[in-house]
């Protein structure tokens, strides 16, 4: 960092201006020439949050995504409906028991499972066949679509929220000053986003931690890196292949119930949230999984931000971005070293 | 020595009917002669619709096969010359049309279509492979969420209804006969177009670059403008489709651009086998009977008539598994079996 600060004074001068610029505009109550300029604060730090949050989902999917086609290089256009299979799973087991959290082994493990048949049946047949594979894993995500269609028919679907985590909380942000009695008014925000943003950072670091310092991590990287001299010493990848598809569509089924508990499950969700897996991967860096997180956190960001202050261009930004990212760096913005 | 006159074998030029395969005479002449069999609905809404689906495949095919460019985009090509025609012609929302005469509409169209998908293409081909696929699927859907939130140019999710096909020489074109030979036309003509591009320096150069960029490179060919110049051409096929498919219609929203028409141009195309520029016909022209029959073969086998869908990702799944050209690779392999001596197994030539 220090060398980096040294090469590029202007650059980092103006990064350290703008951070100083976005903690200052969190934390101090706005003056009024400013609220008159964006409008509120309180709905600017609401953009602000719903994005991290928001972010936060799209880097579960992602993940899982990315994880899948670094190491194996198989492209799933399937995850999508693994996403979507997971928010039905997961409202089926909360419907039934009435445990939220049961939802989520639920909707890991049975998701994770078809996972390991997708491996096994499809993608072992075609390695290294990328057309073959898409065209498979399209077909597969229309299949997947009409049967749950079928089953679950075009309704939209919420999981309910279990009551320890219902209503708001105060946060220690300021969103202005109460004009009749001076005091601070302080931002309220869901208590179950809160939760699951640091739920998603907890995986998150426990998938880095896991990969960087554990035996089958060194094993995902190595074969990430050359699959074929990993094989060659000896280690049966076939079996770290199902392990990590398995992984990355279980990630998809977890993400799914997270989904459906704060927005709504309902056909046509699968093809948005394969989508923004594409844009977050293509924006991050393929195979990358702090990519993945740099790119959900700024898709999040963009999409919020977007539907607040310019509503007809929401989607237009993020394409912006995915545009302006491809154009200077295709590689992605954090990339694999190659 | 003398000097012995041999009559020189008289050249065959392109225009000389010898030239022409048997099939084509057979098939061109049924195609011409059938508005006399066939019924008006058969007329535009099996073939005319095969046709136009066809073509856009078409420009599919040709990107994917001569180019190894699979492009998800080509149907947003497609609608978006349909939505400029509905912009710049006449259709319901008269805040939004322009009501211009067709003349100026449809050549406009076609050319905001083509430079929109030059600029897709022009992004696309900055990577390779299976990164096309997923850029253009994902500037597809982009389109698709930008029209049905735009309410100012594309009026959103209801879309433009009541585009009218033009009159001109005293035919009203949306008629089913004048329609059926329309599409007709530009379904071969495009048809014809591709195959000559397929074989003229450009199109040598394009299956060039799709087997070895490097060398192509090496050669001093310009791997990424013959690239981009692919998409263009593509672009220009598929508008014109579009063209007719919001006169064959009458409106254009939304869900003609949606993600899932642009997979099923993805699937037509490779259904029908995207080796030579017959297959996406042979594949649309399956799709769209599937699609209208679809209804009935489900209920006659007592399914319920929604799970149209399940039936095409079925099939297509069953496609994609056992042959890697759809119809037109197991077509070759059934020839190829036929000639095969029992004895040596050996091919015969023929």
């Amino acid at each position: 960092m220090v060398r980096f600060v040294e090469r590029h004074p202007i650059g980092s001068a103006i990064v350290a201006f703008l951070v100083a610029l976005l903690v200052w505009a969190i934390f101090a109550p706005w003056p009024d020439s400013l609220e008159d300029l964006v409008g509120r604060k309180k709905i600017f730090l609401n953009a602000l949050f719903n994005g991290i949050t928001l972010g936060a989902l799209y880097f579960l999917v992602a993940s899982g995504f990315t994880l899948i086609f670094g190491l194996m290089k198989n492209v799933n256009l399937a995850h999508g409906s693994l996403y979507m299979l997971g928010g039905y799973i997961g409202y089926e087991v909360a419907d039934a028991t009435g445990w939220w959290l049961l939802s989520f082994v639920v909707a890991f493990v049975v998701v994770g499972a078809l996972g390991v048949l997708l491996q096994y049946f499809v993608f072992r047949r075609m390695e290294g066949q990328d057309l073959k594979q898409t065209l498979v894993t399209i077909g597969i995500s229309i299949v997947i679509a009409d049967v749950m269609l079928w089953i679950w028919g075009g309704d939209f679907y919420q999981i309910l929220t279990p009551s320890w985590l219902t209503g708001p909380v105060e946060l220690p942000l300021i969103t202005g000053i109460s004009r009749r009695s001076g005091d601070y008014i302080y931002l309220t925000y869901p208590v179950v986003r809160l939760v699951i943003l640091l739920a998603a950072i907890a995986i998150g670091v426990g998938m880095w931690l896991v990969l960087n310092r554990t035996r089958i991590g060194m094993l995902v990287r190595a074969g990430v890196d050359d699959r074929d001299m990993l094989s060659a010493t000896g280690v049966r990848i076939q079996r770290v292949f199902i392990l990590v598809f398995a992984f990355g569509a279980g990630l998809a089924g977890v993400a799914g119930v997270i989904g459906g508990t704060f927005q709504s499950m309902a056909p046509g969700e699968d093809i948005r949230f394969l989508l923004a897996s594409l844009v977050v991967v293509i924006v991050g860096g393929m195979g990358s999984i702090p990519g993945a997180a740099l790119g959900a956190l700024l898709i999040g960001l963009a999409e919020q931000f977007g539907s607040v202050y310019a509503p007809t261009y929401a989607v237009v930004l993020t394409f912006l971005i995915m545009v302006v990212v491809l154009a200077f760096r295709p590689q992605g913005l954090v990339a694999v070293r190659r | 020595m003398a000097v012995i006159e041999v009559p020189a074998a008289r050249p065959l030029r392109w225009y000389s009917p010898q030239r022409i395969a048997t099939a084509y005479w057979i098939v061109g002449a049924a195609l011409v002669l059938l508005p006399v069999v066939a019924s008006s609905f058969v007329l535009t809404q099996i073939f005319a619709w095969a046709m136009i689906l066809g073509t856009i495949a078409l420009s599919l095919m040709f990107l994917a096969g001569y180019g190894n460019m699979v492009s998800l985009v080509q149907m947003t090509v497609a609608g978006v010359a349909a939505y400029m025609v509905a912009i710049f012609g006449s259709s319901a929302v008269d805040t939004i049309s322009l009501g211009w005469p067709w003349w100026v509409a449809v050549p406009l169209a076609i050319l905001v279509a083509v430079a929109f998908g030059t600029l897709s293409g022009a992004l696309a081909v900055r990577t390779e492979g299976i990164y096309t696929i997923m850029i253009t699927l994902a500037i597809a859907a982009a389109m698709f969420y930008l029209v049905r939130q735009n309410y100012t140019l594309f009026n959103g999710f209801s879309g433009l209804n009541q585009v009218r096909a033009p009159r001109f020489w005293g035919i009203d074109w949306r008629s089913p006969v004048p329609f059926y030979y329309l599409s007709l036309a530009v379904a071969a003509v495009s048809y014809f177009a591709v195959v000559y591009v397929s074989r003229s320096p450009f199109g040598l150069a394009l299956q060039g670059v799709r087997d070895n960029p490097r060398r192509m490179a090496a050669l001093g060919f310009n791997v990424t403008w013959h690239r981009i110049a692919a998409y263009a051409f593509a672009s220009l096929v598929a508008a014109v489709a579009g063209v007719l498919l919001v006169w064959l219609n009458g409106q254009v929203s939304p869900g003609t651009i949606a993600v899932g028409p642009a997979i099923d141009i993805l699937i037509i195309a490779v259904v029908g086998g995207i080796s030579h520029p017959i297959g996406p016909f042979l594949g649309a022209l399956l799709y769209v009977l599937l699609r209208t029959f679809a209804l009935d073969i489900l209920v006659s086998l007592g399914l319920a008539g929604e799970r149209f869908q399940l039936l095409i990702g079925l099939g297509f799944l069953v496609v994609v598994f056992f042959s890697s050209d759809g119809l037109l690779g197991l077509w070759r392999r059934y020839r190829e079996r036929a000639r095969r001596d029992p004895l040596t197994g050996e091919v015969a030539d023929g």
